[in-house]
């Protein structure tokens, strides 16, 4: 027996590394600086981020394992890491004066979303499920924290506890599920389970991996911590949580079940289509008469999971490339849907009723005509990227035979126009309420509201050059 | 030539953009220099592309412009392309020329409007969004422009949203059609799904290759494509929206909801005509589809009160006009009649639109009247306009209808030709109804005004005193250039007894060259009975509101003890309906207030209290308690394993 | 003879003490050692699964597993300290502010 030095190819996880050393940075930067200085931090987690970004593109088209085929470089988790990052990056451009506003403006602060993407883009990169799990948990960790990060606030540290109890309850089933694959394929490796004879064990193993995936991704009925932890988290986290979190377990989710447990298909497909129309019926149904918008996107991106939900149950090319994609598209869509919400924000009140909304398309009306957009493009509204988004899901579910789930899809997007445009008609037809003035709209906001404009535009009107990336890169 | 497609749509963008940012910083001259300078040019741009396709021959009257691959999906790609052929020349003509127009005669409507920028913003979107509708050489790209229009249309008829009517009426359009496009929508995943392509000339290219005639799927996606029709085009049963839009300001009625959006649902199956060739199932729902909602709407125009509420259901009815003609194969005759129909239709809104401008906003015809000495060119025009839609011979109107009615009759549809006659009969009744109240007779607004309140919400009736005059030649223009193609319009099509049918030529590279001819006494005939339908229609008008005018009275006293309450206030309308054959009044009456009223918007209502009632139920689950999330999540944990043991 | 299946009946009998657990508990403490106890039972699963498959592999993922729940515990702990802090309860059913 010879010991084997194992391929530490540092490269693989170049993105990963970059990440967490600059978080690392940050939360030694935080002891080092003075409060006045906290927003140099931002600036250092910005390039980090940036950095990590660079790395990654440098891994396009390279192919590779690594660490005993535990982490796996291909073009699929390239485009997820490109996504991740760049919610990141709005993420923080958002929170500047955001934390500051809210009293939370402090380096760790940086360094738990810093630390958070380094387990989202580990998660991404991740063939094996061991490392999927530590991915999940380090993803995990630090939201918990960050959601319940305004300690004075009882509603996010309410947000905070609930999404701790049920993500750790949660975590126990995925791992109970890892230990049954394990037990039933003697291996955690995700091409090794592929090649294994299914069996019984095996497949309560992957209905356990789906809870815990299903958790975090908010599909019903493991969506109930949504509503209330976007709620209560401050709206910065709530914006990234909802985009980030989303495309990093779903690329977990896509790649474990599409490359691991192929065979048993036929078994599970059904009970995700079926979970994908009680997910999209529930979130838009329940959205429908929300006035509180936080909540409202709550239940939307609920919904948005179910879509997203489709492609995985469609399989194949056009699924997997459809779910990037729309992964893409929803990312920039609700980032600068939250991000508006923030840019209306008038030091630590917030818009949150819809009804606060009223009269500010005279007020303020490119940014009401900014969030104009950004709601018709996650109503699926042509010509925005979430047209494209979902056509492709659809167009997905149509080709491979499952024609009924489309229907069913097109039939929830039409009724999530309704609360879509609420805010819209609000902005558009209704008089100014009382007590609130002009909202003055930050430098460093806007920059970021018009990078997720021009990037909803842009993928609704020249998708191609992103379907093209978004195509074909799943390694096996 | 066609190099310079692209700038059709791309114009009323530029417009739309531009007044969007700057309109409040820009001085109003230059809003609408932008906004009717952008289609105007649009408009020029059409015309050269309309004389280079006159120029080539038959077979290159077709011509696929590629921009840019839009969405690459697996192994076909859907491009933003742009088609131009007869048909969607025709359209362009229509949708830029009449556009120009009604941006023109806007200038002078909205003037005292103080969101005079936000309105060109929304109608130069409009423009865009139906010229990529009608551009488009793909589905997909149909689909934007059909879903940008219906946005646009809900933006526009709620412009005024201070108003509740207004309010309400954007929601109802916006609801009810959104139910039409969830069809329209399947039936282009339903191609997507057949055909594995979404490209026009693909999919007709494949499809009479692939399937027989009255295959299923044909079946199943025309009517699908249909539905989306219906709810878009105010068909029977989605019409309900259409009447509550003109609440809109009148240029938005003249240019959205008569000229050209409406008529979306006549051109997207004259499109797919090939698909529906294959399913006569289809094409015979659409006929009666049109011949029922023609009649009905006919028969409620009969007792409206509000000027523009009867141009409304003569707009629905008319709609149902070209679904016969397209219904029964004759594409080009339903586009023709498209045609006409949007040169008197817009005038006619217009003109009412500048009756409206003159009497301080007031529509309500029994306040209006003796109107003809004041307003010269409104009365000329919208004189025009009701010899045209009424079908007076030589007049533009009389040729379209004409055809779609001979059509019917030659591909023996008897029943529908008779019933599109007798519609013919009842538009011509309602219309000089609507002039002979306008503006003959003893003016009633001096007396009645003052003792009246304002009726409806909708009327935005400020001004204390009435003093009609005539509307600035911004407005008066239009109308004049309306009046002029809606009673000259129709030489390009004269039936072939008559004449040379230019426009059924010119469609052949669409349509194909095989239209039935009928015997030519055969075509006389059928002329000659929709010529003494109209004129029977305008002489009872005549007899019963201005030769007679002592009858109603009379007959208003004798029946007041029989009708109600709500009959009593619309008094002229008792005359008539006292005169009519009492079964016709019942149907009328009912089909306005049970069908109408109760049973469609009934259903819309209950159909959303049972969806807010879902949402109600479905946040009482959410209790905010983690022990009780967590059971849930273990249930479905359970439930998850169980369906994965046991099937 | 203590066989394979014998330990993992004894798994899946913790794990479901401690999911009981997690259910029944309003006090986050017991709550989040119900959880432990979850944890735990996949570990003694892994331990299981290891020896039968000869295999290293499943008790090394244990040490992996022991590591993140430590972790867990002082984030979660931290968390039901800072609510303590401001209600001066940490009964978990007073934590519903937020609903609907």
């Amino acid at each position: 027996m010879s010991l084997s030095v194992p391929d530490l190819n540092l490269r693989i996880i170049a993105p990963v590394l970059i990440v967490a050393i600059s978080a690392l940075v940050v939360l030694l930067g935080e002891l080092v600086t003075s409060s006045a200085q906290k927003r140099g931090l931002g600036y250092a987690s910005l390039v980090g981020l940036l950095a990590a970004g660079g790395a990654a593109m440098g891994l396009w088209d390279a192919h590779a394992v690594a660490f005993r085929e535990m982490v796996r470089a291909d073009n699929f988790g390239v485009f997820l890491t490109l996504t991740i990052l760049a919610g990141a990056v709005l993420c923080i451009l958002l929170s500047f004066d955001f934390t500051r506003a809210h009293r939370i403006e402090t380096g760790e602060y940086y360094a738990l979303i810093l630390f958070s993407v380094t387990g989202m883009l580990l998660m991404v990169t991740a063939a094996d499920l061991i490392i999927i799990f530590l991915a999940l948990e380090l993803l995990s960790l630090p939201l918990y924290i960050l959601a319940a990060f305004k300690r004075e606030d009882e509603r996010s540290l309410e947000a905070g506890l609930k999404y701790f109890l049920l993500g750790a309850f949660s975590s126990a089933f995925f791992l109970y599920g890892i230990a049954l694959v394990y037990g039933a394929t003697g291996t955690t490796n995700l091409a090794r389970i592929a090649a294994s004879a299914p069996s019984e064990m095996l497949l309560i193993g992957a209905g356990l991996l789906l809870v815990g995936f299903a958790f975090k991704v908010a599909l019903v009925p493991f969506h109930w911590w949504t509503p209330d932890v976007y709620e209560g988290a401050p709206t910065t986290i709530t914006a990234f949580m909802s985009v980030a979190v989303k495309a990093a377990a779903f690329g977990a989710f896509l790649r474990a079940f599409l490359v691991a447990l192929p065979a048993l298909a036929m078994d599970w497909r059904v009970v995700l289509a079926i979970i994908a129309v009680l997910t999209m019926t529930l979130g838009n149904v329940a959205a429908l008469l929300q006035a509180n918008i936080k909540r409202m996107l709550a239940y939307s991106s609920i919904a948005h999971a179910g879509y997203i939900l489709i492609a995985l149950v469609a399989m194949g090319g056009a699924g997997v490339s459809a779910a990037l994609f729309y992964l893409l598209a929803y990312t920039l869509t609700n980032l600068g849907a939250f991000g508006a919400v923030i840019a209306l924000g008038e030091g630590e009140r917030e818009r949150l009723n819809v009804s606060d909304y009223g009269g500010l398309a005279r007020m303020q009306p490119l940014l009401a005509a900014m969030l104009t957009v950004f709601m018709l493009s996650l109503a699926g509204f042509p010509p925005f990227a979430g047209f494209v988004g979902k056509f492709l899901i659809f167009g997905a579910a149509v080709q491979n035979g499952w024609a009924w789930l489309a229907v069913v899809g097109v039939l929830n997007s039409l009724v999530s126009v309704y609360f879509y445009l609420r805010p819209v008609v609000a902005m558009y037809m209704s008089e100014p309420v009382e007590g609130w003035g002009a909202p003055r709209v930050a430098p460093l906001v806007a920059l970021a509201l018009v990078l997720a404009l021009i990037g909803v535009i842009a993928l609704g009107v020249f998708p191609a050059p992103a379907i093209a990336l978004a195509a074909g890169g799943l390694g096996r | 030539m066609t190099n310079y497609l692209w700038l059709v749509p791309a114009l009323p963008l530029a417009g739309t953009i531009i007044n969007a940012i700057f309109s409040r910083k820009m001085p109003r001259w230059l809003v609408s220099i932008i906004g009717v300078g952008s289609v105007g040019l649009s408009f020029l741009v059409v015309l050269t592309q309309f004389i280079a396709l006159l120029d080539s021959d038959e077979p290159h009257r077709v011509i696929n412009v590629s921009l840019y691959t839009w969405i690459p999906v697996s192994d076909f790609k859907i491009d933003v392309a742009f088609l131009l052929d007869p048909l969607s020349a025709i359209m362009l003509l229509v949708v830029t020329g009449v556009g120009f127009l009604i941006h023109v005669y806007s200038v002078g409507y909205m003037a005292e409007d103080e969101n005079y920028g936000r309105f060109f913003t929304y109608l130069n979107l409009f423009v865009f969004s139906m010229l990529i509708l009608v551009l488009g050489n793909n589905y997909l790209l149909m689909y934007v422009g059909w879903e940008l229009v219906g946005l646009c249309s809900y933006l526009l008829i709620s412009f005024w949203f201070h108003k509740p009517a207004a309010a309400a009426a954007g929601k109802k359009a916006f609801v009810t059609t959104r139910v039409g496009d969830f069809g329209f929508g399947l039936g282009v995943l339903l191609i997507f799904a057949t055909f594995g392509t979404l490209n026009f000339d693909q999919v007709f290219h494949a499809a009479p290759q692939m399937f027989a005639v009255g295959a299923p799927v044909m079946t199943i996606i025309t009517l699908l494509l249909f539905a989306g029709a219906v709810g878009k085009s105010a068909q029977l049963p989605l019409y309900v929206w259409l009447p509550d839009a003109m609440e809109g300001p009148t240029p938005v009625s003249a240019l959205i909801h008569a000229a050209t959006m409406v008529t979306a649902g006549v051109y997207m199956v004259a499109r797919s005509h090939e698909l529906f060739a294959l399913a006569p199932l289809s094409s015979e729902i659409v006929a009666w589809t049109g011949a029922l909602t023609a009649i009905f709407a006919a028969t409620i125009a009969l007792v409206q009160m509000d000027l523009k509420r009867v141009l409304a259901y003569s707009t629905i009815s008319q709609l149902g006009y070209m679904f016969v003609g397209v219904g029964v194969a004759a594409y080009g005759a339903g586009i023709f009649h498209l045609m006409t129909h949007a040169f008197f239709k817009a005038l006619l809104f217009l003109a009412a639109g500048s009756v409206m401008h003159a009497m301080g906003g007031v529509i309500d015809m029994r306040r209006l009247g003796g109107l003809r000495g004041i307003m010269r060119w409104t009365y000329l025009t919208f004189f025009a306009a009701a010899l045209a839609i009424a079908g007076v011979p030589l007049f533009s109107g009389f040729f379209s209808k004409d055809e779609i009615l001979a059509a019917a009759f030659g591909s023996g549809h008897i029943v529908l030709w008779a019933i599109g006659l007798l519609t013919a009969g009842l538009t011509a009744f309602y219309v000089f109804r609507a002039f002979f109240l306008t503006f003959h007779g003893a003016p009633r607004w001096e007396t009645e005004h003052a003792t009246r309140p304002t009726g409806h919400a909708s009327q935005d009736a400020q001004h204390a005193a009435v003093h009609p005059h005539e509307s600035p030649a911004v407005m008066t223009v239009p109308l004049a250039i309306l009046a002029v193609l809606a009673a000259l319009g129709g030489f390009v099509g004269m039936p072939s007894v008559m004449g040379h049918n230019w426009i059924a030529e010119f469609f052949h590279p669409v349509f194909g060259a095989h239209e039935a001819h009928l015997p030519p006494l055969t075509e006389w005939l059928l002329m000659g009975a929709s010529v003494a339908a109209g004129l029977v229609g305008i002489a009872t008008a005549y007899w019963f509101y201005l030769a007679r005018p002592e009858i109603p009275v009379r007959l208003a006293a004798r029946w007041s003890g029989i009708y109600d309450l709500l009959w009593h206030k619309y008094w002229v309308d008792e005359i008539y309906s006292a005169l009519l054959v009492e079964p016709g009044r019942r149907l009328a009456m009912w089909l306005w207030q049970s069908v109408d009223v109760g049973t469609v918007d009934g259903f819309a209502n209950g159909l959303g209290r049972t969806v807010a009632g879902a949402s109600r139920v479905l946040r009482g689950w959410q209790t905010g308690y983690a022990r009780a999330y967590a059971l849930m999540m273990l249930i479905g944990t359970v439930i998850v394993i169980g369906w994965l043991m046991l099937r | 003879m203590l066989t394979v299946n014998h330990l993992i009946f004894l798994s899946a009998i913790l794990f479901s003490i401690g999911a009981v657990g997690v259910l029944v508990r309003r006090n986050p403490l017991i709550m989040f050692m119900s959880i432990e106890l979850m944890l735990n039972a996949v570990n003694l699963a892994f331990v299981a699964f290891a020896r039968y498959l000869q295999n290293l592999d499943g008790q090394v993922f244990v040490f992996l597993i022991l590591t993140v729940a430590a972790a867990e515990v002082a984030v979660g702990l931290a968390i039901i300290v800072a609510l303590f802090r401001q209600r001066e309860t940490i009964d978990v059913d007073e934590a519903s502010i937020l609903k609907g």
